[in-house]
């Protein structure tokens, strides 16, 4: 199996992972990457599942920018709004957490209801 | 996202049905369609429906502005595509691991235990079984291709009729013009319709002027992720 097909099985369960998580009761937001530009590490349409308490599965940078989405999504379970969240190297926020490799994205994050 | 549509999406891919999931960024509202959606032009709006069956095609992901302005993004859930080779043959030692490499699911299938050796087929998924068996519990369907490669009308013949009923994104049978016209004949005879014939690709593989086995399972690799990419456009035969 090559690294196409890991990948493709990670996105997999992180949309499965969602579903169970809500059906356990737990209160779940959904990071999607919906845009990006030069060297982005994670391609569009890559997922982040996030519960109340900060638990995650998945991956929308590599790592990058994981911290900041999961505060996000954390703050976006509480409200139920969604929020179109741009990280890059434009933004100082982005240098602070990591997204320094060149590469900007937009990510949106929306609880599960 | 509400937790139905979430869940709809989930049994969608479980089902191996291509799904897009449709969010308006500004609203957050989150709309579900699948490909085989009877009527899904008159569900959405005309500037999404336009661009719906290129998205189907190519499984790309990535966000779309309508005319008037609103941002939306397609989030674009196609099923791993399949291969099923008939046939432990020469061919299919090349064709199974080029197949994996390229991203399929590859499944060879050939009751002739002197051609279905694991130790031709190292790392491959080889089931040395009749194929109406193996069809019967792993049925077919549209993102399965399938290549017939044995030339034994005995062997072939049932999944050729079987990927033209679960309307296989690409059905390949090797053999010459000769062997391919006697085998229409039968098929014929045993009911298959013209249109869907038509459908099969033979002589297998583009013409790329192939000779070896191995040039032979790039060219028919080529065909079948041609007819992948190229699924449901006018002329290529994929629609129902």
């Amino acid at each position: 199996m090559g690294t196409e097909d890991s990948l493709r099985l990670e996105d997999a369960d992180v949309l499965g992972l969602a579903e169970d998580w809500v059906q356990a009761g737990r209160g779940v937001a959904l990071a999607t990457v919906v845009e990006t530009w030069g060297s982005a590490p994670r391609p569009v349409g890559s997922h982040l599942v996030i519960d109340a308490d900060g638990h995650f599965e998945g991956s929308v940078s590599g790592g990058c920018v994981e911290g900041a989405v999961i505060a996000e999504a954390v703050e976006v379970i509480g409200t139920g709004t969604p929020r179109l969240l741009e990280f890059g190297v434009a933004d100082e926020t982005a240098w602070r957490v990591g997204l320094s490799c060149g590469g900007r994205i937009r990510v949106y994050v929306e609880k599960v209801v | 996202m509400d937790r139905f549509t979430l869940s709809a999406l989930n049994e969608a891919r479980r089902q191996r049905q291509a799904a897009i999931l449709v969010t308006n960024l500004a609203s957050g509202v989150v709309r579900l369609f699948r490909e085989d959606d009877a009527g899904l032009e008159l569900m959405i709006e005309p500037a999404l429906a336009a661009l719906l069956p290129e998205r189907f095609r190519s499984a790309r992901s990535g966000l779309v502005q309508t005319p008037e302005g609103d941002e939306f993004f397609l989030t674009v859930h196609v099923p791993p595509p399949r291969l099923v080779v008939i046939g432990a043959v020469h061919i299919s030692q090349a064709l199974a691991p080029m197949a994996r490499i390229a991203g399929f699911d590859v499944t060879i299938i050939d009751p002739r235990t002197a051609f279905a050796t694991p130790e031709r087929f190292a790392g491959s998924n080889l089931l040395a079984e009749w194929p109406e068996d193996v069809l019967a519990r792993a049925p077919l369907d549209a993102f399965t291709a399938v290549a017939a490669l044995t030339h034994d009308p005995k062997i072939d013949d049932l999944p050729l009729r079987a990927a033209l009923e679960a309307n296989c994104f690409y059905v390949g049978a090797l053999g010459s013009r000769k062997t391919h016209a006697k085998r229409l004949e039968r098929l014929s005879a045993e009911g298959t319709e013209p249109e869907a014939l038509a459908r099969i690709r033979a002589p297998i593989g583009l013409a790329i002027g192939a000779q070896s086995p191995a040039e032979i399972a790039v060219s028919v690799l080529a065909e079948v992720i041609d007819a992948l990419r190229k699924r449901g456009v006018a002329g290529e035969g994929a629609d129902p």
